[in-house]
């Protein structure tokens, strides 16, 4: 559900407006929270769909017998090493944190997916906001035209808005090489004001008689700022054409590093959370070499993204998080792959509110004892709300009238406080 | 999983062309004027007494209760309007224009006697409310595909309800039917449950969850919440439902599918973490268990034992939702909840149960009553008061592939129905896929009363599919009635029709009548425009 109170200011404005009228409701929302003085502002998701391999990755344990070969590489800070193919990351490791010793109890896709974009595990009688959706929900809005939830590339699940209502889902967009979906008219001005027009009078035939009733279907304020949307000069924030050549080779040519570029010229236009997908992670056969191709794209994107968002001076109000719903298992199926593994594995983040170059966690080089500093997915989402500035304790009611928190966690304070 | 339609649907939509092109100018005309002469095939069925004196009990509850509180109930719609209702509530698709014509030929007394009886014996009516049980039953997901086969589920579900299977029967065979997912479809109830990826389960079926679904899907009962906790609101206590679940403690999967082996169910503690034998038990009505049987056999029989009130209460304010875009008694699966339900849910209840489970007998009644054939506006406008007693038809958001299904039906003049050619079926399953998925599905929380988005009204505005369905081609609606239509007014009633199930208004009428004659644009792009606006509005996109 919408929340009532938003729903009951439109009702009184809407009252006697003419159709497509200016609205107030950016008011409405502006009133709800102020947060001037937070850390960050924005929030970034990389998101490896299929459960990337920490060992390949963020936790490498070279020589052993679980590495089935990988090597590491030093980064930019002393005793922390990466997996081999992230050589550009590795160069922004002062800006980037690690959790090594991420535990969760869900090993199937969907229901991780599910656990790690919520902070919480299925449950069938309430339906989670996802990450994104909290950020939009919480933080200010400033003068957004555009969504200000985005999912770029396709993804099987992407952020959704669950009980916080589905005007929170995230706005799903492909590759920016091509057009925002259903953005553009394919029709004259003239004739898309003829049919604006037309809509205007079957309106006034729908509303007598149940006025309020068709104001609370929202109808009228979401035509009125699709519309908005489609003529807005903020739309181009999708468009990376517009960024110099040199910019867009450091991302990547990919449709990832395009992604990841589109995301950090969304947050500059107001945006809260973009989620760039990259899928293929799911390495069950031929991992190492799964891994590496997908380090190709994901190494500079993931760097170009940090080094960016730097040199703008955005990455101090820019949460940027790498993650995926669960790790791979230490060791090594006859089919040179490994399979799900939610008992110990890693996560990256960076920017705004989260201190760089520190490692939480440690796993056994052995793959055979739980790892050390476990942290659970709801300490995770109470760590990154904290440093979005948001109350990760604030009780929230959903539409059957249950109350539930944000997040169950308790933050990491080794991570918090800085940027 | 996905449905990948690329090249193969390009090919066979090429077929499908050809195919139409092929067969003739005449049809096309068919549906878009009205037919000179003949009745319809079907005859209309006459209201059985018993049913006629149920709508009449449930009448008189709601009129008590509006007279009681004072409210002045809407006026009686008109049979187009209950008509619409009733072909997205049982079919998920708006009436046809070729339907409408059919509707109207007949003398007005009998029109919607007929409807409801040409729907349910229609195979969209099974399959469409089939799909919106299983959301229920198994949920949304895809679940795992080891186990878990949700078409062959759904289709069987539909099978089910297409004969009017008596709705306990189908329940018993969910809790109660052995043997392997694809070869006893009703498993996949008890499978869907199983997490492969959890080594702790070993690929079994889950109790804790099954016990959740029973009470939720088949009782209305969210005993869940009494997992961790006892209920908030009810009197279940967190033994109540362990003791529920350690019915499904002896449902074993293996080779040849679901069986009941042995052994006890333990739980957990949660504060102690120790395990504890947890003995099967129903913390109300004990006496309806019966005393042979195995543990799913002697469950299922409580559950839909004739003298357990939530079984039949439960189905009924489902059904009612599914009808009318909202429940009965909200939240749908909380009844005990709620401190006092209307006098209405017993009656519809008693008749149910007494009546042996009869779906299709539970659809006419509700389709009769005051309640659901009354207008959703009033003089007045209607107060929340009045919208919560139900002294007027609610509005609701329809759900995407209904508003998808029914772009494609307004497109089309004649019905598109279970028994078109597959082709077209086919095509219709690919487009709705690819525009749900930008629509934004809810889920499995489908009943609770939210405003349209932004990307709803781009997608609808800009989106692929109304574009195609809009611009000229040989099947398209705004082609037909630009070749077809003799004047305006006859062209823009069947763009009223085909769209919205009504006429236009007066005011209506002089505005279109403008913009059909604008010298700006063609005749056939003013008619697209028009056309565009009325899948536009919110008219269209609430069931109302």
């Amino acid at each position: 559900m919408e929340p009532l109170g938003r729903r009951r200011f439109l009702r009184a404005t809407l009252a006697g407006s003419t159709w497509l009228g200016p609205l107030a409701s950016h008011l409405a929302r502006a009133a709800e929270a102020d947060h001037s003085g937070a850390p960050a502002r924005s929030v970034i998701v990389l998101w490896l769909a299929g459960g990337p391999s920490q060992l390949e990755t963020f936790d490498p344990h070279p020589g052993s017998k679980i590495a089935g070969g990988t090597r590491h590489i030093a980064t930019a800070v002393k005793d922390i090493f990466l997996a081999e193919g992230l050589e550009r990351v590795a160069e922004q490791m002062a800006s980037i944190s690690l959790i090594r010793s991420m535990m969760s109890r869900e090993g199937d896709h969907e229901r991780g997916t599910y656990n790690l974009k919520t902070g919480f595990r299925p449950d069938p009688t309430v339906t989670h906001p996802s990450l994104g959706a909290v950020a939009c929900r919480e933080l200010p809005v400033e003068s957004c035209e555009i969504p200000r939830h985005v999912s770029i590339l396709h993804s099987q699940w992407p952020g959704r808005g669950g009980y916080l209502g589905d005007a929170f889902d995230a706005f799903l967009t492909g590759d920016p090489l091509g057009p925002v979906p259903d953005t553009r008219s394919y029709l004259t001005p003239a004739r898309d004001r003829a049919r604006v027009d037309h809509l205007g009078a079957l309106d006034r035939t729908f509303g007598r008689g149940r006025e309020k009733r068709v104001e609370a279907t929202l109808h009228r304020e979401t035509m009125r700022s699709a519309l908005k949307m489609m003529t807005s000069e903020q739309l181009k924030a999708f468009d990376v054409s517009l960024e110099p050549q040199a910019t867009r080779r450091m991302y990547g040519e990919t449709p990832f590093g395009r992604g990841c570029l589109a995301a950090r010229r969304l947050i500059e236009t107001g945006v809260r959370c973009v989620e760039v997908n990259l899928g293929g992670w799911d390495t069950h056969a031929n991992n190492h070499q799964f891994v590496s191709n997908n380090l190709k794209i994901l190494d500079p994107a993931f760097a170009g993204l940090i080094r960016d968002l730097r040199e703008r001076g955005l990455l101090d109000r820019t949460l940027v998080l790498c993650m995926g719903e669960f790790g791979r298992t230490p060791s090594i199926n006859p089919a040179g792959g490994r399979d799900h593994w939610p008992g110990g594995f890693s996560i990256a983040l960076a920017g705004g509110g989260i201190r760089g170059g520190r490692v939480v966690g440690e796993t056994d080089p052995d793959g055979r004892k739980e790892p050390a500093s476990q942290v659970q997915v709801g300490g995770l989402f109470a760590t990154i709300f904290t440093a979005l500035g948001i109350d990760y304790q604030k009780v929230n009611q959903t539409p059957i009238g249950r109350t539930v928190r944000f997040s169950e966690g308790q933050p990491l304070e080794k991570l918090l406080g800085g940027s | 999983m996905e449905l990948n339609a690329g090249a193969p649907m390009n090919f066979l939509k090429n077929i499908a062309f050809l195919m139409i092109v092929g067969c003739g100018m005449a049809a096309l005309a068919a549906g878009l004027v009205p037919p000179h002469s003949g009745p319809p095939a079907v005859a209309p069925t006459g209201v059985d007494e018993g049913i006629r004196q149920a709508i009449g009990r449930v009448d008189k509850a709601f009129a008590a209760a509006w007279s009681r509180e004072g409210i002045q109930p809407a006026l009686p719609a008109d049979a187009l309007t209950v008509a619409r209702r009733l072909s997205l509530g049982l079919t998920g698709t708006i009436p046809s224009l070729e339907e409408i014509r059919k509707l109207e030929a007949l003398p007005e007394g009998d029109r919607l006697d007929w409807w409801i009886s040409h729907l349910l014996h229609d195979r969209r009516y099974a399959d469409f409310v089939a799909e919106r049980f299983a959301r229920v039953f198994v949920g949304t997901e895809n679940g795992p595909f080891i186990f878990f086969r949700r078409r062959k589920f759904v289709l069987w579900l539909a099978a089910e309800i297409a004969r009017n299977r008596p709705y306990d029967q189908i329940v018993r065979d969910l809790i109660t039917t052995g043997g392997l997912w694809t070869d006893k479809p009703a498993t996949n109830f008890i499978t869907v449950t199983i997490e492969p990826d959890n080594k702790e389960k070993q690929n079994q079926p889950d109790p804790v969850r099954l016990a959740g679904r029973v009470t939720r899907a088949f009782l209305g009962i969210r005993l869940d919440c009494a997992q961790c906790h006892d209920h908030p609101f009810a009197d279940w206590k967190q033994g109540d439902f362990e003791g529920f679940a350690a019915f499904f403690g002896q449902t074993r999967v293996g080779f040849r599918g679901v069986h009941d082996g042995s052994g006890e169910f333990k739980v957990q503690d949660r504060k102690t973490r120790e395990y504890r034998v947890v003995e099967p038990r129903v913390a109300r009505s004990p006496e309806l268990l019966p005393e042979d049987g195995s543990l799913r056999q002697r469950l299922a029989a409580w559950v839909t034992h004739r003298e357990n009130p939530w079984f039949a209460k439960a189905t009924v304010n489902r059904l009612w939702a599914i009808l009318c875009g909202q429940p009965l008694v909200s939240p749908i699966d909380n009844l005990e909840a709620v401190e006092s339900h209307p006098e209405a849910l017993s009656i519809l209840a008693d008749d149910f149960s007494r009546n042996g489970y009869d779906l299709a007998r539970l659809v006419r009644i509700i389709a009769g009553t005051r309640a659901y054939r009354h207008e959703s506006l009033s003089r007045l406008d209607s107060s929340e008061k009045a919208e919560k007693a139900w002294a007027s038809f609610p509005l609701s958001r329809l759900r995407p592939e209904q508003v998808a299904g029914s772009v494609i039906q307004a497109a089309s003049i004649s019905t598109i129905d279970a028994e078109s050619h597959l082709v077209t079926r086919l095509m219709r399953f690919g487009e709705q896929n690819d525009f749900v998925k930008r629509y934004g599905d809810s889920g499995d929380d489908e009943f609770d009363g939210r405003g349209g988005t932004i990307p709803q009204r781009l997608v609808m505005m800009n989106g692929k599919l109304v574009l195609e369905k809009t611009r000229g081609g040989p099947f398209n609606t705004t082609t037909r009635v630009e070749w077809l239509a003799g004047n305006d007014e006859s062209a823009l009633e069947a763009l009223f029709l085909a769209t919205l199930t009504r006429r236009p208004d007066r005011e209506e009428r002089e505005h279109f009548t403008r913009a059909l004659a604008d010298r700006n644009g063609s005749r056939g792009g003013n008619i697209q425009d028009i056309f565009w606006a009325l899948v536009n509005s919110a008219e269209f996109s609430w069931n109302h």
